[in-house]
């Protein structure tokens, strides 16, 4: 398993390597000009210069390599120094100086490393994008539970087309949808995301709630319409093996074979779609973002997209390509280490 | 040859007391069983009006879309006067006018006949690009290592994102080309079509690596039938089945897709209707108007309900091991 995991590990390098030069030459084809929204008065010779600054006069190959070299060796270092000097967890550890004021990925908006604003952005993201994760799968496997043991009974049948429907709203439809309804109409929540908010005592952790319910739920949607699928279809081939037989055959009470037997073998696949699902929850989180307003990633990518900042576009969509690429990996180990009928070797 | 005369006398159990029904062909089978599911049936219904409405709805309501009657702005529906009697409403705007004046019910048809033309291009070269490399993939022996490390580094591409940069920054030539509408629409169209044919053409292989291990197969090639003759004679109308339900779902995909680009404002040209698009313009007013936000949404959301229905009715009637059960 070790074997296979590391084995998995060193091959996904070259497949990110392809992946981000997929997205630097998609980026430099592209005819969009960064010096597009500098003023007509700026003479050429200067605007040249500006060019050059940006590193935009060199090769391709030469401005893809230097990419590397900051996102892989200079943002590590600076991500060690701050560990070992400012962070909890490791910062008893005697302090780094690893970087040296080499460029990092600079931002062409902000003129500031690319990384920072990330870093801004990401606490929001994961805040909305993992309690809707998180809330979508504690809704979806009692639900896909209930169903596969129910099968064709009235809940049932309510829980699939509950399930089509969550398959067929798009979320930039249920998002102003949920805002007609409770924003306006009934006033409950708050329908712009506050991201300035912070949480310091009850009433503040209240108002947190308030206005991350409505983003939450457009996105736990989606997720629970595909994991109670899943979870229904594994429980529903689980439950006509042989072994349940056994275990009923044997006089364990019903909750015992429901609840233990068959659960747990239903879950193995179930882990693994929850694992795949994690980087696509990512992407539906950009028009979530931009429905409630919320400062994330997702809405740092459409900014930086609408102003040619070609270096953030860059780094968020790797970021992104990486995490899926981590999370197949998760996802393959995990099913080998739950499954004992796997192997890979 | 015996005398059928001279033979004995046959056994009265395998006299045939009937005559045999003539044999039922595939389609009869598959409408039958398709026929039993309500919400397919009603999927496909609904599928079929919206398309026709979509077409030829611009004979029945011929206003045109574009036509500003700043007059007559901000008209609701007409079904607001049931419970609001000061809504400024009129029979000549059922479902009311946006912000310049602009038909919403015409506009709905115009943005439909746009969303659905998308949706059905994009899927025709989904199923193209996913066939096609199933087919090779699964076929030949040699092609297959490499196109399914290609499909599963595709597959583990960032898509949305790469959408939008792909979408935003080559809007510019393809426009100057192509002008803004049919420019914005082939954009749109390959967009989606490169980046969602993987699953497809996973679908695709693993049937066509079952098949070509087959008799008949052997059979074909034993006669001396090409390549060529094989995949399109003997193995392509076996592999339609998946292909079919796969393609349900690249259509709801497909307009799903180009409303939440339209959404996200790297769609269409302003002046060029689609659901997504009118969702999106909607949304800054949507408290004093919501019908212009509920209206394309429910569309979009009907649209990609019945075909989903479709797809889950096609799936059960095209697969053998359910029908007839």
């Amino acid at each position: 398993m070790l074997t296979y995991t590391i084995r998995r590990l060193v091959l996904s390098v070259p497949t990110l390597l392809f992946i981000s030069l997929v997205i630097f030459l998609l980026l430099q084809l592209a005819p969009g000009d960064p010096m597009a929204q500098v003023p007509l008065t700026v003479p050429p010779e200067v605007k040249e210069k500006m060019r050059e600054a940006l590193g935009l006069g060199q090769p391709l190959h030469v401005q893809y390599w230097k990419w590397l070299v900051q996102m892989f060796w200079v943002e590590p270092k600076v991500f060690i120094d701050w560990l070992t000097t400012s962070s909890a967890l490791l910062g008893w550890l005697p302090d780094t100086t690893l970087y040296q004021g080499e460029l990092r990925v600079i931002s062409w908006q902000t003129r500031s490393p690319v990384m920072d604003l990330i870093v801004q952005a990401l606490p929001q993201t994961l805040t909305v994008v993992g309690t809707a994760y998180i809330v979508g799968i504690l809704i979806a496997i009692p639900i896909g539970i209930y169903s596969a043991y129910r099968q064709y009974s009235v809940f049932d049948q309510a829980g699939t087309f509950v399930t089509m429907i969550g398959f067929s709203i798009p979320p930039f439809f249920t998002g102003p949808l949920l805002i007609v309804i409770f924003s306006v109409q009934l006033g409950w929540f708050p329908f712009i995301y506050d991201t300035t908010h912070r949480v310091t005592d009850w009433p503040s952790f209240v108002t947190q709630v308030k206005q991350m319910i409505m983003p939450v739920m457009v996105l736990a949607l989606q997720t629970t319409a595909q994991i109670s699928r899943f979870m229904r279809a594994s429980m529903l081939d689980n439950l006509r093996q042989d072994y349940v037989r056994t275990a009923r055959a044997k006089g364990l009470g019903e909750a015992v074979v429901v609840m233990v037997h068959v659960l747990r073998n239903s879950m193995i696949p179930v882990i693994t779609i929850i694992a795949l699902g994690v980087p696509s929850i990512f992407g539906g989180a950009i028009i979530t973002e931009v429905v409630f307003s919320v400062n994330g990633i997702g809405s740092q990518l459409i900014n930086a997209l609408f102003a040619n900042d070609l270096p953030l576009v860059m780094t968020v969509t790797f970021i992104f390509a990486m995490l899926i690429v981590l999370f197949n990996i998760i996802a393959d180990v995990l099913y080998g280490v739950l499954d004992p009928r796997i192997r890979y070797d | 040859m015996t005398n059928p005369a001279s033979s004995p006398p046959r056994i009265e159990a395998l006299r045939d007391t009937e005559i045999a029904k003539p044999p039922r062909s595939q389609w009869r089978d598959v409408w039958d069983q398709f026929k039993i599911h309500k919400g397919a049936l009603m999927g496909g219904g609904f599928l079929l009006f919206i398309t026709l409405a979509v077409l030829f709805g611009n004979l029945v309501w011929d206003v045109d879309p574009k036509k500003l009657d700043i007059r007559n702005k901000d008209v609701r529906p007409i079904y607001t006067a049931i419970w609001d009697g000061d809504a400024k409403v009129s029979w000549a705007r059922p479902l009311g006018t946006d912000n310049l004046g602009r038909d919403h019910l015409a506009q709905i048809l115009a943005g439909g006949r746009a969303s659905m033309a998308v949706g059905w291009a994009a899927m025709v070269l989904t199923m193209l690009i996913g066939t096609a490399v199933g087919v090779m993939a699964g076929f030949f022996r040699r092609l297959d290592g490499p196109l399914m490390r290609f499909t599963d580094l595709v597959l583990s591409l960032p898509i949305l994102p790469l959408m939008l940069v792909a979408v935003t920054l080559f809007r510019q030539p393809l426009r100057a080309n192509f002008g803004p509408e049919t420019g914005m629409f082939i954009l749109i169209v390959c967009v989606i079509g490169v980046t969602s044919w993987m699953q497809t053409a996973r679908i695709v292989r693993g049937d066509i690596l079952a098949l070509k291990e087959r008799e008949f197969v052997l059979a074909a090639r034993a006669s001396g039938t090409t390549a060529r003759g094989i995949i399109f004679r003997h193995l392509l109308p076996n592999v339609m089945s998946p292909i079919m339900v796969s393609a349900t779902l690249g259509l709801a995909t497909a307009i799903i897709t180009e409303s939440a680009l339209s959404f996200l404002g790297v769609g269409f040209p302003s002046d060029f209707p689609t659901w997504g698009k009118m969702l999106a313009d909607a949304v800054p007013r949507m408290q004093e108007f919501p019908e212009r936000v509920m209206l394309p949404g429910i569309m979009i959301s009907l649209t990609v309900l019945s075909v989903n229905y479709l797809g889950d009715g096609l799936r059960d009637a095209l697969d053998p091991r359910i029908r007839g059960r």
